[in-house]
């Protein structure tokens, strides 16, 4: 498992390299509409070739790949602060801060993800910041249960008794004792949940909530080419095996920092 | 056990505030007349009339609030800007598709994916283990509205062995039932794997081996009895989350479910029928956890007790 979590590290650096690289690899224009070549097939010109307005698909990954990495890891790490937040304190302090906190988590972790990020975006209007808003306001609810236990556990041990008995403020002990012990923790589960998030992010661009057209997103770029599958099949092809090589590469990383740091974590 | 089932119980509650008032601020925030908005321009005027009463603007929010969700209960999802149809009547037809299309993708998902974690759990660390779980983190990385697309393209334009897309009869059912168990498989093939390698390492499994009892013995009671319990769990679970998989797998396919209504409703800003959809998916949703959350809690006393003593 070491050696595929290491690959799969590289073939994320090597995406977003890639991505934020992009106009200096590619000399078209991702957003520029060519009528006089509609849905060419992979070739020199066009490495993975046009879609169904002319526009360079291959151009329009690497700028895709911006969004959906950029989505991705704010939203991670923005769930993960909050998720970090909320989980030392209910689990530090308990009672019935704790109560509250935790029913609240329990709340947000019933509602089915999708439904309930399409009901946000139709509040918000569609667009990156929408996607990131539904990916945060379900994703900081997992963060926070795993903390909160993590904490609970710790709680007792003989370090945060010392630290009381030396005078500690609940403050200090928090984030000089308690925090630092948390990284491993929040290290695994980013790894694992970033897959998930690039999946959520792609099926909101699919669905049309995401970045609005022109922008190029790998989800709306399958969307708005599906109906061509077998006349063009590159035009689906490429952008969905993107998805798939980051969400799988995530995944595998997430899998591999578990196995490294032995913790364990369900779902 | 009860304390624990009023807890549960009282979960719903805030939830369905949370779900309505979301929706309920929407048919205030939309542009024109939200009374029309909700019924739709080409109501009858009793029914306008009607509805105006409980959520009209001359009353307060609170009594308007109330007012919508008394209209809810009474099946009053409001019409499509379109078709000017009942959303409500809408679900009802729609409904039992995308149940269909779960059960079909829970029939595909189950036995694969118990076979699969078994037989990786039982030659851990060969070669099959290795591919499994491999192929079990892909599954759980492909995205189904792609997945859909290539099983429609080979398995169904190339090789014209199902229709590739409509409602109807079983045939219509088999591709997107496939598609949609895909990720299910990959996710029971790993908890079974986990759970079992647990189970494996337990004292009472050491003990019924130095008992002398024997390998199948062993393995068809002591294992089986306690690897069930959390997967059936996960099985129903998953049940819910197929909801978020029929929404994309139903558009590729052409499904006439749920899932596709309220993609129709998301390209057309129907709002009425996306409103509409959000409630009764969440509903359909946080029922289905419940319940098996509640059946968890009853069929494994360690569950009880741990709640009990919390």
């Amino acid at each position: 498992m070491k050696t595929a979590g290491k690959i799969s590290l590289l073939i994320l650096l090597a995406i977003s390299l890639i991505s934020l690289l992009a106009p200096f690899l590619t000399g078209y224009n991702p957003d520029r509409i060519d009528l006089d070549s509609l849905r060419e097939p992979p070739g020199f010109d066009h490495l993975l070739g046009t879609d169904n307005k002319g526009r360079d698909i291959f151009s329009r990954i690497l700028y895709g790949g911006r969004i959906s990495m950029s989505i991705a890891l704010t939203a991670a790490t923005v769930s993960m602060a909050i998720g970090l937040f909320i989980g030392l304190i209910s689990g530090y302090f308990g009672g019935k801060t704790d109560t509250v906190l935790m029913s609240l988590v329990d709340l947000v972790l019933s509602f089915p993800t999708l439904l309930l990020a399409i009901g946000i975006s139709i509040l918000l209007p569609p667009g990156i910041y929408t996607v990131m808003i539904a990916i945060v306001a379900v994703g900081w609810a997992s963060f926070a249960r795993l903390i909160r236990g993590y904490i609970l556990s710790l709680k007792e041990s003989t370090f945060v008794e010392a630290a009381k008995a030396l005078g500690c403020s609940h403050k200090r002990i928090l984030l000089v004792h308690l925090l630092p012990q948390c990284i491993p923790l929040l290290l695994v589960m980013m790894g694992m949940r970033i897959g998930g998030y690039i999946i959520t992010e792609a099926s909101l661009s699919f669905l049309g909530l995401g970045a609005q057209p022109p922008t190029a997103t790998w989800g709306s770029m399958i969307n708005a080419n599906r109906a061509y599958i077998t006349t063009a099949p590159w035009t689906v092809f490429s952008p969905g095996f993107m998805i798939a090589l980051t969400a799988l590469s995530f995944n595998i990383l997430g899998d591999s920092l578990q196995e490294k740091y032995g913790v364990k974590i369900k779902g | 056990m009860k304390t624990y089932l009023i807890r549960k119980l009282l979960l719903l509650l805030p939830l369905l505030f949370g779900i309505t008032l979301l929706t309920f601020t929407l048919t205030k925030a939309l542009p024109g007349d939200p009374v029309l908005s909700l019924v739709g321009e080409r109501a009858q005027p009793e029914v306008i009339e009607r509805i105006r009463q409980e959520i009209g603007d001359d009353r307060n929010i609170f009594d308007q609030y109330f007012g919508y969700v008394k209209l809810l209960l009474q099946g009053e999802f409001g019409r499509s800007y379109y078709t000017n149809r009942k959303v409500f009547d809408d679900l009802l037809l729609k409904c039992p598709n995308t149940l269909k299309l779960a059960a079909g993708a829970m029939l595909i998902a189950i036995p694969f994916g118990l076979v699969f974690g078994f037989i990786s759990a039982y030659k851990k660390d060969t070669f099959i283990d290795n591919l499994v779980t491999t192929v079990s983190v892909a599954g759980l990385s492909i995205p189904v509205f792609w997945s859909g697309l290539l099983i429609m393209l080979f398995v169904s334009l190339r090789l014209k062995l199902f229709p590739p897309s409509g409602t109807g009869d079983i045939r219509f059912l088999v591709l997107p039932a496939i598609t949609l168990s895909l990720p299910a498989i990959a996710a029971l093939a790993r908890v079974t794997r986990t759970t079992l390698l647990e189970i494996f390492d337990m004292h009472f499994v050491t003990t019924a081996k130095a008992k002398g009892l024997s390998e199948f013995r062993i393995n068809a009671v002591h294992i089986m009895k306690n690897a069930l319990i959390p997967v059936i769990t996960i099985i129903g679970l998953d049940f819910g989350s197929y909801l978020n998989g029929a929404v994309l797998t139903e558009t590729i396919f052409g499904w006439d479910g749920m899932g596709r209504f309220i993609m129709e409703g998301i390209i057309k800003r129907d709002y009425p029928v996306i409103m509409g959809c959000v409630i009764v998916g969440t509903l359909i949703f946080v029922v289905i956890n419940m319940l098996v959350d509640i059946a968890y809690h009853y069929l494994d006393p360690r569950v009880r007790l741990h709640e009990d003593s919390r």
